[in-house]
């Protein structure tokens, strides 16, 4: 018994942190390439690094306190934290699903930062556009990640499985991303992020339960219970918008 | 114009990103989770349905999700 509560707490855990981390480590690397491209590759690394080395201070001076704070009061913030990111996440993916908004497209988005990038001035040496350009790319995207993976890794007392997990996501799209350099719109981004969505409307759920006392049937297995539901849930609404909805905004505009 | 000082433009930033994070363009939601909070804290105050909290809890979450999406449906139909 004790190894089934375990073990689906870790997996949705793993699933969440490994999944966001993923797509916002798609999106920030699009950005660094666009700049590398553009303006050089050593003011893009050095705004890399040094967003990289801010991100890992916050988590530095923020992860610790949070450990500290009563799990009740931990889980109920983080569960409402949890449930409207998750939510806006979920809503997004079923419109995008459905054809109501546009698909992320990350070619799109490479073509419009090197257009920007290339209509500026070139500097000399230090690229200070460049490094300004990546290091927001890469902080804003990764302020995401850390939020991710300090609420769901302290609610969850387990800080290290989430820091790794993040990791490896990184480090996994990092490589790829370099490897297949520019065509980062061939991963499916619409899908993980409505993965990522259902896995954190459903551990802010039950987080939420837990930090107000709710009672869930089965304890902590009931999160793969929540998964379910929510999958159900958005399979139905992404069926009800595309048979009530005959005008595609992906259609009609880009 | 006289420029705020940097401790007051670091705050601002910080209460601007939290604003974006979880208001932005849908208060909707984050109206939703507050009322869902409420209502759900009221129903484990009343001691007598726990159990009927996370039902509650749940049936609550799916339909905010449903009545964001509906939303968003009739935006883009005007």
């Amino acid at each position: 018994m004790l190894g089934v509560t375990v073990s689906s707490g870790v997996f949705v855990l793993v699933g969440a942190v490994f999944l966001a981390c993923a797509v916002e480590m798609v999106e920030a690397l699009t950005i660094v390439f666009a700049v590398g491209h553009t303006r050089g590759w050593r003011s893009a690394t050095e705004g890399t690094v040094v967003a990289l080395v801010a991100l890992a201070a916050l988590v530095a001076a923020f992860g610790p306190t949070l450990v500290s704070v009563p799990l009740n009061v931990l889980r109920l913030v983080v569960g409402g934290v949890l449930l409207i990111f998750g939510m806006q996440w979920l809503r997004k993916a079923i419109l995008r699903s459905s054809g109501l908004k546009a698909k992320h497209d990350e070619d799109e988005i490479y073509k419009e930062t090197v257009a920007e990038l290339s209509a500026m001035s070139t500097s000399t040496d230090r690229d200070r556009i460049a490094f300004v350009m990546a290091f927001k790319g890469v902080f804003l995207e990764g302020l995401e990640v850390v939020i991710t993976v300090l609420t769901l890794g302290t609610s969850a007392h387990r800080l290290g499985l989430a820091v790794v997990t993040a990791g490896v996501a990184i480090v996994v799209v990092g490589i790829v991303g370099i490897i297949v350099a520019q065509q980062l719109s061939s991963v499916p981004e619409n899908a993980m992020k409505m993965a990522v969505g259902i896995l954190l409307v459903s551990y802010g759920t039950f987080w939420t339960g837990e930090g107000l006392k709710v009672h869930w049937p089965g304890g902590d297995t009931m999160l793969l219970g929540l998964v379910g539901i929510y999958v159900v849930i958005t399979f139905l609404y992404v069926t009800w918008l595309r048979s009530s909805n005959p005008l595609r905004i992906s259609e009609v505009s880009a | 114009m006289k420029q705020s000082s940097l401790p007051i433009r670091l705050l601002k930033g910080f209460a601007m990103f939290w604003w974006d994070f979880l208001v932005g363009d849908t208060p909707e939601i984050f109206v939703a989770v507050l009322v869902i909070m409420g209502v759900v804290a009221l129903v484990s105050v009343s001691g007598h349905a726990h159990s009927a909290g996370a039902a509650v809890l749940t049936v609550l979450a799916v339909l905010a999700l449903g009545a964001s999406v509906w939303r968003a449906k009739r935006a883009v139909k005007k």
